[in-house]
């Protein structure tokens, strides 16, 4: 139970400290360092050297950073090079970048407790420190090799622009000096640049993949091909956990191209040369099925039993100050509020997808996910190797958004593999993946405030009922306390007696991580509700936000350059309306206003204003970047997203049904960001959690009618 | 029995049956896949190429066709980025993860063909049934219009 209140460190503490917990608990995570951290092609070249784990100088002077983390669209391909070469003097566009193998000793997140895995907006924050400091080892032991080799003072010496130069112009490449370099010891303490002496980090850089990324040569695991390379397209129960009870193939068996029929735990594959062949056979395909215990659920009756709670229902005190309970039941004016949120889908563009290849006592597997020795681990217990024979290669990945968190369709594509003895690219059709997700859970949040005189609360309590994602992942306990659902629980607003509980059920759908967590979830309510206690008060929203904000100065600063960037203090243009919301996340400090008109009963989002405080930033343009997409990606959500269950089948099967947010649909965007010399924070999620409360905010503004559940249709409008 | 038809003005012989998508003919039997697979039913316009340079979404496009027909793909702008919208996608900045970015060219290429000067109406016309999860239609949106800029020139100079 914490009882802090500065909301910029209570993230990250405790969320290392208890993954650390589960990690040791749950005895699956931590796999260990099993692979020395070095690309085999290049020791077997013999003309690459590696200083440290993360840099390689190749005697032709080219530098290869080793990045730790997935690229999936939020540019760590960028800001990591970036990290590195400020601390090596080059241009940051001679750098290459191949991705990691599992290994969470070298290549491990502190900030999530170790496991090698990109998520929680971690990367850069992760990698600020140790980036520049090994970049600056490196310098460091070129320096001293190039003083070696010339006898002279490592300190008359200079290393820019990939060359050593001394006096009496001598001058080195970093290349030539690489093989004696890297034989020195690596130093313990290096100086590190002052901010003021950057010339890369915090400047707009153009992201190093994009020139792969619009002539078609980017490699996506749907794309990666090996020699003898076949295709599967693999049945899974319609009800999620339902298994195989018996199969007819043969029909499937007989059609053009296809070279067998396997059963997996999951399901039924059907293996071909090409994959239509499979996917074409697939529907020929007589699969009788278990559907199990899955087989009842329905959003409606699981919405039902979260508020109804159950016995195996986990409470769990989050944070307390005074009596709240008392001062709301003594008090005259009381605000009372229930927020919900649906299942959600995460649907990236690029369907699930992975190529296996289990021969001679190893495993290949390669292609997108966001948990390299999650991806190792688990195949290896699945198949009962020893994870040091199982080889992982990321490639690019088509959206990651928490759900190539999983390795769901890693383990499929190895078992498939195994089974036909041949290289196996498994491919998900849309509908497999929409109907096969770890969903986002659903969640319901009870609030209730007392109001003084003056308007302002004087009390509150807050409680929020989902589902522990980490209790699946992580195998976190279900008695202790999950981090990542009490993200933005506790809002910054200054009241003086409050409690916050957070009570875990099992609605019994899997769910997992969707981009910002459960900050979504509690920022929706948060904001939500005080813009309900505001309304009740009769005070304008921003106004009244203001004034319980004099403790908390980032907040109000980005809350007031919002503001004044929107044009607060004037009206909004005729028959639009405009709402605020507030959140700090990732230790990045966040204010939006949306404007919105009504049409036909249902929001148009026409202009969002975005003001982010997230201390340092690395490439400010990948910043403006990341804030635009989490804002398209939450207003997805915000307008359309719903997942709905029959009998335990997934209702949303393809893009028509479960409708996300187009270019036309797509609103003006206009982002300020924060100069500060803060420690950087996350920024690749925070923004989706805003969308949602600033325009269901606006909504009210513009109807009156408070709307406290997503999606924000016409329907869900009308009824409020 | 093959299906002829040209792709980025090369002549093949495709031996997938005639009802095959063009989309996995040209990704697996051709081998470019720089067009990419999104939904399988013309909701996404990830595979979206051009057939006599109209574009098309080739996951709901059978083989049968496009015989006798002139297909483009986004390995046909150019192989190093020397197209106005390539430039353009990259001095923008516009891809994130990537996977929707040779649809969304694609589109933009069919609307510059017969509009050189597109207002943010046209843009969003030609361009909606392109999804980007990681929302970059701001990008897009700019970036469509720097190319036609570049390319309104290139025809004033010409």
């Amino acid at each position: 139970m914490s009882t802090t209140t500065n909301t910029g460190t209570r993230g990250g503490l405790s969320r290392r400290g208890f993954l650390q917990t589960s990690a040791v608990a749950s005895g699956g995570l931590a796999i260990g360092a099993n692979l020395a951290g070095l690309s085999v092609e290049a020791i077997a070249a013999g003309t690459i050297h590696t200083p440290n784990a993360w840099v390689h100088i190749a005697d032709d002077n080219t530098i290869t950073l080793i990045s730790a983390r997935s690229e999936m669209g939020q540019g760590v391909y960028t800001s990591m090079p970036m990290l590195i070469a400020e601390e090596l003097n080059v241009d940051v566009r001679t750098v290459q970048v191949v991705i990691a193998p599992p290994n969470t000793k070298l290549y491990g997140n502190a900030l999530l407790g170790g496991p090698q895995l990109t998520g929680g907006s971690t990367s850069v924050r992760d990698g600020w420190e140790k980036l520049r400091v090994a970049g600056a080892q490196v310098r460091e032991m070129l320096l001293s090799a190039a003083a070696a080799k010339w006898n002279v003072d490592a300190k008359s010496l200079k290393a820019e622009n990939g060359n050593v130069t001394g006096p009496g112009g001598k001058k080195a490449s970093y290349g030539q000096l690489a093989a004696e370099a890297s034989k020195l010891p690596v130093p313990e303490k290096v100086a590190l640049k002052e901010p003021g002496d950057f010339r890369i980090v915090g400047k707009r850089t153009r992201r190093l993949d994009t020139p792969a990324k619009t002539n078609g040569t980017a490699e996506f695991g749907i794309d990666v091909k090996l020699p003898g390379m076949v295709y599967a397209s693999l049945e899974q129960c319609p009800v999620i956990g339902g298994t195989v009870k018996g199969f007819d193939g043969a029909k499937a068996k007989a059609m053009p191209g296809v070279i067998d029929v396997v059963q997996i735990p999951d399901g039924v594959a059907v293996v071909a040369d090409t994959y239509w062949h499979a996917k074409k056979a697939r529907e020929a395909l007589a699969v009788q099925w278990d559907e199990g215990s899955g087989a009842t659920l329905n959003e409606k009756t699981m919405l039902e039993g979260i508020r109804a709670g159950a016995p195996s229902d986990k409470v769990l005190p989050l944070k307390a100050n005074g009596d709240a309970e008392a001062a709301i039941k003594d008090a005259k004016k009381v605000v009372r509020a229930e927020y919900v949120m649906p299942l959600l889908s995460h649907s990236p563009m690029e369907p699930m997808n992975f190529t296996a290849w289990v021969h001679d006592g190893k495993v290949d597997l390669i292609g997108p996910t966001q948990w390299q020795d999650g991806a190792q681990g688990t195949v290896a217990k699945a198949l009962g190797v020893d994870p040091q024979t199982i080889s992982v290669r990321t490639t690019f990945l088509g959206g990651g958004f928490g759900r190539r968190i999983d390795v769901d369709f890693i383990v499929q594509a190895a078992q498939i593999s195994k089974a036909v003895g041949k290289p196996v690219k498994l491919i998900w059709t849309r509908e497999d993946d929409m109907t096969h997700d770890f969903y986002r859970p659903q969640s319901l949040h009870q609030m209730a405030a007392a109001l003084g005189d003056d308007g302002k609360p004087t009390a509150m309590t807050f409680r929020m009922v989902s589902q522990s994602i980490t209790g699946r992942v992580f195998g976190l306990p279900l008695e202790v306390q999950d981090p990542l659902m009490t993200e933005a629980a506790i809002a910054p607003y200054e009241i003086a007696a409050t409690r916050h509980e957070v009570v875990k059920h099992d609605a019994g759908l899997r769910v997992g991580y969707w981009r910002s967590v459960s900050h979504a979830l509690n920022a929706f309510a948060n904001e939500s509700f005080i813009d309900e206690c505001a309304a009740a008060a009769g005070k304008d929203p921003y106004a009244y936000r203001m004034a319980l904000l004099e403790k908390q100065p980032r907040f109000a600063n980005v809350l007031r350059l919002a503001a004044d960037k929107a044009g607060w203090s004037t009206a909004a243009p005729a028959g639009r309306a405009r709402g605020i919301a507030l959140m700090e996340g990732y230790d990045t400090y966040m204010a939006q206003i949306a404007e919105v008109s009504m049409q036909n009963g249902a929001p148009v989002v026409h202009k969002v204003t975005v003001v982010a405080d997230l201390g340092r930033m690395v490439n400010p343009d990948t910043v403006e970047a990341q804030i635009q997409s989490a804002i398209v990606f939450g207003l997805s959500a915000a307008l359309y997203g719903e997942i709905t269950l029959d009998k335990g089948r997934v209702q949303q099967t393809n893009f028509d049904r479960y409708r996300v947010v187009r270019m036309n649909e797509s609103p003006t965007i206009d982002i300020t960001l924060v100069q500060s010399n803060e420690k950087p924070g996350g920024i690749g999620e925070p923004a989706t959690a805003l969308i949602g409360p600033a325009v269901a905010n606006a909504v009210f503004a513009a109807t009156g009618k408070r709307v406290r559940g997503m999606p924000f249709t016409a329907e869900n409008i009308a009824s409020a | 029995m093959s299906t002829r038809f040209s792709v980025n003005g090369r002549t093949v012989d495709a031996k997938a049956e005639a009802d095959t998508p063009l989309l996995w003919v040209i990704r697996d039997e051709i081998g470019l896949t720089g067009t990419k697979f999104g939904c399988g039913a013309a909701l996404c316009g990830a595979c979206t190429v051009h057939v006599d340079g109209q574009p098309v979404r080739s996951c709901q496009t059978p083989l049968s066709a496009v015989a006798g027909r002139k297909v483009s793909t986004i390995e046909s702008l150019s192989r190093n980025n020397t197209h106005p919208l390539q430039k353009a996608w990259i001095a923008h900045d516009v891809p994130q993860c990537g996977y929707c970015q040779s649809g969304q060219l694609m589109s933009a290429a069919a609307l510059l063909a017969k509009n050189k000067n597109p207002s943010d109406a046209d843009i969003d016309a030609a361009m909606s049934g392109n999804i980007c999860r990681c929302g970059t239609y701001a990008r897009i949106k700019a970036a469509i219009k720097t190319a036609a800029a570049e390319m309104r020139g290139a025809r004033s100079q010409a």
